[in-house]
């Protein structure tokens, strides 16, 4: 394994710790569980949306409709359990009976991403964009641009909420990205969905069913996207249409690349994934708790993908 | 088989202009003062930043490659032509150009250098602009010189038609040179069409690769200083979204996201045809018959780039048997 190699696949996991060592020294208050809970919270969308991400670049796609996805299921929960569409009795029923259709409206939608790329042989990038598009309007106008604002603490658990002292989203999370990477490592679907990316041609004459592994693949990404705009709304204790979710797409694909999962499909790493997410995370706060503007931030974010891509590529050409 | 796949491209070419003639028509029929002086004109002056990013897209679409950091490079230039407009409308035209290209030098030095991903190296120049952006402008809009003649950059008219649309005009026309009678422009398409190829015919890939890039920061740049002239400020968080906007011009317009293949004048029918159905929108509430907020916008372009993408692959598939590789992008 050359210097680059080497560089390349555990970087990204060398940054983070370097990040935290760093902040245990110069942040004041940074080994507190207040600063662990504000980071991890932050994140999370980012990396429950970026899981689904992973999986789609794995087989070689790309998904820029997730920032829309999450406007929709974010647009659409309120609408159930605030009773605008029907009246259910019970808050419990109303909110389960939310958050299922708005998530399952996202796996529809992002099913349907999947049979363009499938069924058309429509380019991800092209066909997704058209749910990124359209996707966010369908939001807006299901609303009429307006602001949801709503207290509803039996949906807002999954914001607000806490579990033995850690945030229901967090748990969520690993739940999230445990279960995906045991799936992209240990099962036959994994094993199909990088053999895609890999190759697709090679693939299919091996008798995999390319096309139902391409709709599933953008069928979970949407679902994922769903479950994240569900999140999102319920710790703003309101949903605006023309917000949730925006630019969502790149902030995922960017903790993606910095992650180490190849862009062009065929190896993927869920954990990476997690840990490229905490990373640029860790970065921003650590600008911001130095007195650092956020815009600068930005520029840092910038010089770290391009680093970490850089870097990937240097190891894989060896 | 080539020739066959050509031919399908073609037929989804074309499509575009007679589907806009048609969108037109349609208008004209139904709506008073449709093709009136006053809707032409504001239609050619707010799409005229739309058509530049479109067409430096388009270019770099050709190659196979992609640009998404045309909005926040607007945006750059947008703040810094407000900067530089107190100096004049040379001053403040060439600055904003200035910046648009410098972000397009980057671009071009991490693709080809640094062998990067044109998707996430435009990307990260994305983030980067926007973030500069925001710090030179200190988070808030540049308000530009009404002493000087820049705001004509935006505002003007002249001969009659807005200044805006004539600079857009002059870059498609210089555009449509570039691609048709320059090697330069052979080169991009070829490139597009095997980048392997390209290199065994000692065609200057690396160069040509390098110039579509700076070529679409140049276009983002000009799309800046319209942007700082027209609404009287430069604005760092403007320009979101503009880079997935091009791109659908770009593929309505009938050029193909693996490269290869493209047109400049269909191009600017794609942008028109996106912007003319917002016109349409406008009117059609006009008339009372129904009430559809602004909102559905944004669905009715989403349905129909899905309309042109889903006829696109049909006519590609039809027409030619051997189907084009799937792409990442």
């Amino acid at each position: 394994m050359t210097r680059y190699e080497m560089l390349g696949r555990y970087g990204t996991a060398l940054a983070l710790v370097v990040l935290v060592l760093f902040n245990l020294a110069v942040t004041p208050n940074f080994a507190t569980l207040q600063t662990l809970n504000v980071n991890l919270t932050q994140v999370c969308t980012v990396v429950i949306v970026a899981v689904g991400m992973t999986l789609v670049i794995a087989t070689g796609g790309i998904d820029l409709s997730v920032g829309s996805l999450m406007a929709i299921s974010g647009a659409l929960a309120p609408m159930i359990f605030m009773g605008k569409l029907v009246d259910i009795g019970s808050i419990h029923a109303a909110v389960a009976l939310a958050i299922f259709v708005s998530v399952l409206a996202a796996t529809i939608l992002g099913a349907f991403n999947g049979w363009l790329i499938s069924r058309f042989r429509i380019q991800p990038i092209v066909a997704t964009l058209v749910l990124f598009i359209a996707g966010r309007g369908i939001a807006q106008v299901m609303t009429n641009g307006n602001l949801q604002v709503f207290k509803v603490p039996e949906f807002q658990v999954i914001g607000l909420g806490r579990i033995f002292g850690l945030p229901v989203q967090v748990i969520l999370m690993a739940v999230i990205v445990v279960s995906a990477a045991l799936a992209l490592r240990r099962t036959t679907f994994g094993r199909q969905v990088l053999a895609i990316g890999g190759n697709e041609r090679a693939a299919r004459l091996s008798g995999i069913a390319t096309g139902r592994i391409k709709i599933a693949v953008y069928a979970i990404s949407g679902t994922l996207a769903g479950v994240a705009g569900l999140i999102v709304i319920a710790i703003n204790s309101a949903s605006d249409a023309n917000l949730v979710g925006m630019g969502m797409e790149l902030d995922a694909i960017a903790a993606v690349a910095v992650g180490g999962t190849l862009l062009s499909g065929g190896r993927a790493t869920i954990i990476g994934t997690l840990l490229g997410a905490l990373t640029i995370q860790l970065v921003r706060y650590t600008l911001l708790a130095n007195g650092v503007p956020d815009a600068a931030a930005l520029v840092v974010k910038a010089a770290i993908i391009i680093g970490a891509v850089w870097l990937q590529e240097r190891g894989r050409v060896g | 088989m080539k020739r066959k796949f050509e031919l399908g491209s073609l037929l989804a070419t074309y499509g575009v202009v007679l589907t806009l003639i048609a969108v037109i028509l349609f208008g004209w029929l139904r709506y008073d003062n449709f093709l009136g002086a006053f809707n032409i004109l504001s239609v050619l002056r707010y799409n005229s930043m739309f058509a530049l990013v479109s067409l430096g897209m388009c270019f770099v679409i050709m190659t196979g490659g992609i640009d998404l950091s045309v909005g926040s490079v607007a945006a750059l230039s947008s703040v810094v032509a407000a900067y530089a407009s107190p100096y004049g409308l040379a001053p403040g035209l060439a600055a904003g150009l200035i910046a648009g290209l410098l972000a397009g030098t980057l671009n071009g030095i991490i693709v080809t250098r640094l062998h990067i991903m044109p998707f996430i190296a435009t990307l990260a120049t994305m983030l980067a602009a926007s973030g500069t952006a925001l710090l030179l402008a200190q988070n808030q809009s540049v308000s530009v010189s009404y002493d000087t003649a820049f705001t004509a950059l935006g505002q003007g008219n002249l001969l009659g038609l807005p200044v805006p649309a004539l600079i857009a005009a002059l870059a498609y026309i210089a555009g449509s040179i570039v691609l048709n009678l320059t090697s330069t422009g052979r080169g991009v398409l070829t490139v597009g069409g095997s980048e392997d190829a390209a290199r065994m015919m000692g065609l200057p890939v690396t160069r040509i690769i390098f110039l579509v890039y700076l070529g679409s920061g140049g276009c983002a740049g000009l799309a800046g200083v319209i942007l700082a002239a027209q609404f009287g400020a430069g604005q760092p968080i403007e320009g979101v979204g503009w880079e997935l906007f091009a791109i659908a011009a770009v593929v309505v317009g009938g050029t193909l996201l693996t490269g290869g293949a493209g047109s400049v004048g269909t191009t600017l029918a794609g942008v028109l045809l996106l912007g003319v159905l917002f016109t349409i929108l406008n009117f059609e509430n006009g008339k009372g018959w129904i009430s559809l907020s602004a909102y559905w916008q944004s669905v009715i372009r989403g349905l129909f780039l899905l309309t042109v993408v889903l006829l696109q692959a049909h006519l590609i598939n039809r027409v030619g048997t051997e189907k084009p590789a799937p792409d990442a992008g």
